[in-house]
C-alpha cells in the first residue's frame, strides 16, 4: 500500500530534528521519497527530475534549528516549488476581441471533450456570456446527439447541421450563424484521437483557422484526463508545438487519480491550467488551483493551510499541552472540552474537516452545525469536574437526569455522548501507545507519532461508510474538488 | 497498527457521533504528527453499505432523467443521419478482414501492426547494457519501466529482481539481462487464461462491460461484436449505460454497424433493469452472446459501484453466473490504474482486462502493475480505431511495445 510521504520524511528527518542544518545527505534521503511520491502520482519522469534538482538547491544548508517539526519544513518548500509548477497563481480565460470570441476544445478521445464543452458552456453563462456549443465532433458516433443534448441540459444554444463529414465547414458557419443569434462565445467541440496524430493536428489547426477569420479571439483548450499517466507530456506536447493552445482543462479531477499529469503538462508547455472538471453534474466545472493541486498530487489535502491555521491558534504551551493530554492516555472529557474551544477559534468546524487528509468524503460532507457542537458543550459544562474525569464511574440516573437537565437536552443524549466518549478513549489509549506513551516506551519521536496518528485516522475513516474508493494508490477525495453537498446522483 | 487488528474499533468508530469524530480527528492530527503524516487505509469491506444503495440510485435516477431527452426506441433505434462515414469500417470490415484463423481472428492483423515496435525490447536493453550491467544501465532500465507507466513499486522491485538474479547467474551483458527481463516481465503478467469465457447451451453467453469515463466501453463492445458476428454467432447489446447522453445511441450505431441487435431502454431507466431486460430478449430470440454496456464511473464514487454491483447481481440472477465481467482499462491511464482495477474487482469482481487505445506510444504499462497485484489478466487488446482493431492479449508482444519509446 501507499505508505504516505510525509511519515517517509518523517523518518528521513528523524535524525535532525532540532540539529541546525540540513547536510546534503539528509537532503538526499529526503528528496528520493519526494522523487518516488512524484513518479506514483505519475508526474513525468523528466519533470520530476527537474524538480527534484531545483528542491536540493533550496533545501542543502536550509536552516531547520528553529523548526519543531524539520519534515514541515521540507514540504512547506516541496509544496511551494509544486504550486510554482503548476502555474502559481489561477490564471483566468482572455475573451475579450471583437464577437463572437471562440474556444476550441481539443484532446485525446474518452478524454470528456464533449462533457467539458456544457459544463464550460454552463461555468461562461452563469458569468453573463451567452455561449454557443457546435458539434465539430463527426466521428464518434452519436457525439453529436450527446452535445445536443447536454446544451439542451444547460439551456444553451447549439449548432449541429452535420453528423458526418468535414468540420471544418461547420466551424465557418458557426461565426456567422452566432451572430445571428446573437450569441458573443463559440465553443467548438472537436474529434478526439487515439494519439496526437496529424489528422488530428491537421483538422485542430484548420478549424482554429476558420473560427478566427472574423477578427476575434480563438483560445484552444487542451482536455486532458487526470488519470493520465506519463504518456500525458508526449500527447502535450506535439499537440503545443503543431497547433498550440492556451489552457488545459483537467477532466475527472473528482476520481482518485493524484494528477501529476497536470503538473507534466504545465511544466512542459508553459500553459496554464484554467479549469478543473470535477463531476457528473453539469455545474461541476471549476477554476483550477494551483495551491490546492501541489498538495493533492503530494497525496496531503489541504493540509498546509491547516497546519497554518494551527500555528496561528495554538501557543507552543498550548500545543504542549494538548500532546500531553493526548499521549497521557488519559484522555478525559475536559480536556476534550478544551480541544473543543481550541478548534472553534480555529473557525467553523466543518471547514476544517474538509481540509483533513485521508478522510473520507462521507465524513466531510456530514452535515456539522455549530450547534450541535452546542450540545455537547453543553453537556459537559453541566458535569462536576469528577464526574468529567470518570463519567462512566460516577454518572448513576440522577446525575445523568441533572446534567440533562443543566444542559437542556435529554438523557439519551447524555448517555449517548458518555458512550461514545469511552469508546473514542478507548482508541485513544490505543494510539498513544504507539506513540510512545507514557514513560516514553514504544517507539516514540516523529515516527511513532506518526504510526499513532495513522492508526486513529484509519479508525475513524474506517468508520464511515466507505467503498473501494477509499482504497488505492489515489490522492485524497474531495482536495481539489471539494464535492458540493446534495447533488444528484 | 494494521487495520485488521483494530476491528472491534472501527465498529466502535462507526457508531460514534459526528462532533466527537470531527473534534477528535482534528485535534489528533494536528498536535501528534503536526498534521503531516497522511496514513491510507484499506477499506474494510466495500458492500456494507446496501442499505442506502437503492436510495442513492433512485437520487441518481430521478436528479438526472431529463425529461426533455428524446426517447430512445427499444431495439435497432433509427440513427437519425446515420453517417457515411461512421460506416466506412463496416462496409470495408467483413470483406476486407482476413478469415477468422485463430481466438478473435485477429492475432495476426494485430501483429503486423506492431511489426515496427518488434524486436524494440531487445534493441533498447543493447543500448542501455551495451556497455556492460553498470548502476547506469540499471538506472535506465527503471527509466524506462516507470515511463511505460509500470509504476514506481513494480518497477523497483522487478529491477531489484533482475540485479539479484544476474548477480547470482553471474549475466554480464546485454543479451543475459534481456533474457532475464523478458522472463520476470512476462512472469509478471502470469499465465492466465486468456480466452473469453462462454457458456453451454441453455442461455446466451453474457459478458458485462464495465470501466470508468472514457475508457472506451462502447467501442470495446462495438468491436467485440463484430468479431462475434463474424464468427457467425448472433448478438445483442443491452444498453444498461441509460446515464450519458446519447450513449445507447452510440452503441444503437455500433448494433447497426455489426449487425446485432440492441436492447435499450429510456434514459434516466434503473440500469439493472435495462441488463435485466436485455437478457430476456437475448433469451427469447435465441441469441449466442448478450454484452452489456454500464455508464462509465469513476471507482471512487461509492454509490456508483454500489450501482454497478446491483446491475451485476440482478442479472445474475436472470442469467446465472456471468461468462465474463470485462474491466475496460485505458492504455494512457496512469497509477490510477490500480485503483481502478481493485474497486472493480471488489464491486463485480472483474474476470478480465479489456486494455483499449494501445499503439505505438501509449502502452499500458499499468496492466504489469495490476496482473502482479491483483492477479487480473489482460483479455483483450485495443489497437486502434477500426472495427478490426481488437485482438487477444499477446504477452510477448506487449512487452516488446512497452519499450517503444527508447529504441524510436
Amino acid at each position: 500500500m501507499f505508505d504516505s510521504l510525509a511519515s517517509k520524511l518523517e523518518a528521513a528527518l528523524d535524525r535532525v530534528k532540532g540539529r541546525g542544518r540540513l547536510d546534503e545527505k539528509t537532503v538526499d534521503a529526503t528528496l528520493k521519497e519526494i522523487r518516488l511520491a512524484l513518479l506514483e502520482a505519475d508526474v513525468n519522469f523528466k519533470v520530476v527530475k527537474g524538480i527534484i534538482e531545483r528542491l536540493r538547491e533550496q533545501l542543502v544548508g536550509e536552516d531547520v534549528a528553529k523548526a519543531l517539526n524539520p519534515s514541515q519544513t521540507v514540504i512547506k518548500a516541496v509544496d511551494a516549488e509544486l504550486t510554482r509548477a503548476l502555474g502559481g497563481e489561477s490564471a483566468s480565460l482572455d475573451l475579450k476581441g471583437p464577437a463572437p470570441s471562440v474556444i476550441v476544445l481539443a484532446g485525446l478521445q474518452g478524454s470528456g471533450k464533449t462533457t467539458a464543452a456544457s459544463k464550460l458552456a454552463k461555468h461562461l453563462k452563469a458569468k453573463g456570456r451567452n455561449p454557443m456549443l457546435v458539434a465539430c465532433d463527426l466521428q464518434r458516433p452519436a457525439a453529436v446527439e450527446q452535445l445536443k443534448l447536454g446544451a439542451e441540459r444547460v439551456g444553451v444554444h447549439v449548432y449541429a447541421p452535420a453528423t458526418s463529414g468535414d468540420p471544418v465547414p461547420v466551424a465557418k458557419e458557426s461565426i456567422s450563424k452566432a451572430r445571428d443569434t446573437g450569441c458573443d462565445t463559440v465553443i467548438i467541440d472537436t474529434a478526439g484521437r487515439l494519439h496526437v496524430d496529424e489528422v488530428l493536428l491537421d483538422q485542430a489547426s484548420a478549424i482554429k483557422d476558420v473560427a478566427g477569420e472574423h477578427g476575434g479571439v480563438v483560445r484552444t483548450l487542451f482536455v486532458i484526463d487526470a488519470m493520465i499517466g506519463q504518456e500525458a507530456v508526449n500527447v502535450a506536447k506535439s499537440f503545443a508545438d503543431r497547433v498550440g493552445f492556451d489552457g488545459v482543462v483537467l477532466s475527472k479531477l473528482d476520481g482518485d487519480a493524484r494528477g501529476g499529469a497536470a503538473l507534466s503538462v504545465r511544466e512542459v508547455t508553459g500553459t496554464p491550467i484554467l479549469f478543473a472538471s470535477v463531476g457528473e453534474a453539469p455545474e461541476d466545472f471549476e477554476a483550477f488551483h494551483p495551491d490546492r493541486m501541489a498538495s493533492r498530487i503530494l497525496g496531503m489535502g489541504d493540509v498546509m493551510s491547516l497546519i497554518e491555521k494551527a500555528e496561528s491558534t495554538y501557543t507552543e504551551q498550548e500545543q504542549r499541552q494538548a500532546e500531553e493530554a493526548l499521549m497521557s492516555g488519559e484522555f478525559t472529557l475536559e480536556d476534550f472540552l478544551d480541544q473543543l474551544q481550541m478548534l472553534k477559534r480555529m473557525g467553523p468546524l466543518q471547514g476544517l474537516m474538509g481540509m483533513l487528509p485521508g478522510m473520507d468524503k462521507q465524513l466531510k460532507d456530514v452535515d456539522l452545525d455549530d450547534g450541535q457542537f452546542d450540545r455537547v458543550e453543553a453537556i459537559i459544562r453541566s458535569m462536576t469536574p469528577q464526574e468529567r474525569r470518570d463519567p462512566k464511574g460516577v454518572l448513576n440516573g440522577r446525575r445523568r437526569k441533572r446534567i440533562a437537565a443543566g444542559s437542556g437536552t435529554t438523557v439519551t443524549e447524555v448517555n449517548r455522548l458518555v458512550k461514545q466518549f469511552a469508546e473514542m478513549q478507548k482508541m485513544m489509549k490505543q494510539a498513544a501507545k504507539q506513540a510512545g506513551g507514557p514513560g516514553g516506551k514504544g517507539k516514540g519521536g516523529a515516527k511513532g507519532q506518526a504510526a499513532a496518528m495513522r492508526q486513529v485516522q484509519q479508525q475513524l475513516g474506517a468508520g464511515t461508510p466507505s467503498g473501494p474508493g477509499a482504497t488505492g494508490l489515489g490522492g485524497f477525495q474531495g482536495l481539489q474538488p471539494a464535492p458540493k453537498k446534495g447533488k444528484g446522483r | 497498527m494494521t487495520a485488521s487488528s483494530s476491528m472491534p474499533l472501527m465498529l466502535a468508530a462507526s457508531a460514534l457521533d459526528p462532533v466527537i469524530t470531527a473534534v477528535i480527528a482534528v485535534v489528533v492530527l494536528l498536535l501528534l504528527g503536526a498534521g503531516l503524516a497522511v496514513g491510507r487505509r484499506r477499506s474494510g469491506s466495500g458492500d456494507g453499505a446496501d442499505g442506502d444503495t437503492s436510495t442513492s440510485l433512485q437520487e441518481r435516477t430521478v436528479d438526472d432523467v431529463d425529461a426533455t431527452r428524446p426517447e430512445v426506441e427499444e431495439e435497432l433505434p433509427e440513427v437519425p443521419d446515420t453517417p457515411e462515414a461512421l460506416l466506412e469500417p463496416d462496409e470495408a470490415a467483413p470483406p476486407a478482414v482476413p478469415p477468422v484463423e485463430e481466438d478473435l481472428g485477429l492475432g495476426e492483423r494485430f501483429r503486423r501492426r506492431l511489426t515496427r515496435t518488434r524486436n524494440v525490447l531487445g534493441a533498447s536493453v543493447v543500448d542501455l547494457f551495451g556497455k556492460g550491467v553498470t548502476e547506469d544501465a540499471w538506472e535506465g532500465l527503471e527509466e524506462a519501466l516507470i515511463t511505460a507507466d509500470v509504476g514506481v513499486t513494480a518497477t523497483l522491485e522487478l529491477v531489484e529482481e533482475l540485479k539479484r538474479r544476474s548477480r547470482e547467474e553471474g549475466v554480464n551483458d546485454a543479451d543475459g539481462v534481456l533474457r532475464l527481463l523478458k522472463e520476470e516481465l512476462t512472469a509478471a503478467l502470469g499465465e492466465a487464461d486468456r480466452s473469453l469465457g462462454r457458456g453451454g447451451d441453455d442461455g446466451p453467453t453474457v459478458w458485462l462491460v464495465t470501466g470508468v469515463n472514457g475508457v472506451g466501453k462502447t467501442t470495446t463492445i462495438g468491436k467485440l461484436a463484430a468479431v462475434e458476428r463474424r464468427d457467425g454467432r448472433s448478438v445483442v447489446l443491452g444498453a444498461a449505460d441509460t446515464f450519458r447522453a446519447a450513449a445507447s445511441e452510440q452503441l444503437g450505431v455500433w448494433a447497426e454497424r455489426t449487425g446485432a441487435e440492441l436492447v435499450a431502454k429510456d434514459a434516466g431507466a434503473d440500469p439493472a433493469s435495462a441488463a435485466y431486460e436485455a437478457y430476456d430478449a437475448a433469451e427469447a430470440r435465441g441469441a449466442d452472446v448478450l454484452i452489456v454496456d454500464t455508464a462509465g464511473r469513476l471507482h471512487n464514487k461509492t454509490q456508483l459501484m454500489d450501482e454497478l454491483g446491483k446491475v451485476k447481481r440482478v442479472l445474475e440472477k436472470r442469467a446465472g453466473s456471468l461468462e465474463e465481467t470485462l474491466l475496460v482499462l485505458d492504455a494512457t491511464t496512469g497509477q490510477n490504474g490500480i485503483a481502478q482495477a481493485r474497486a472493480f474487482l471488489e464491486a463485480v469482481d472483474v474476470t478480465g482486462i479489456a486494455l483499449t487505445k494501445l499503439d505505438g506510444s501509449s502502452r499500458g504499462g499499468i496492466v504489469v502493475a495490476v496482473q502482479r497485484e491483483l492477479g487480473l489478466p489482460v483479455k483483450l487488446v485495443g489497437l486502434g480505431e477500426e472495427v478490426a482493431d481488437l485482438a487477444p492479449f499477446d504477452p510477448e508482444l506487449f512487452v516488446d511495445g512497452l519499450f517503444a519509446e527508447l529504441a524510436g
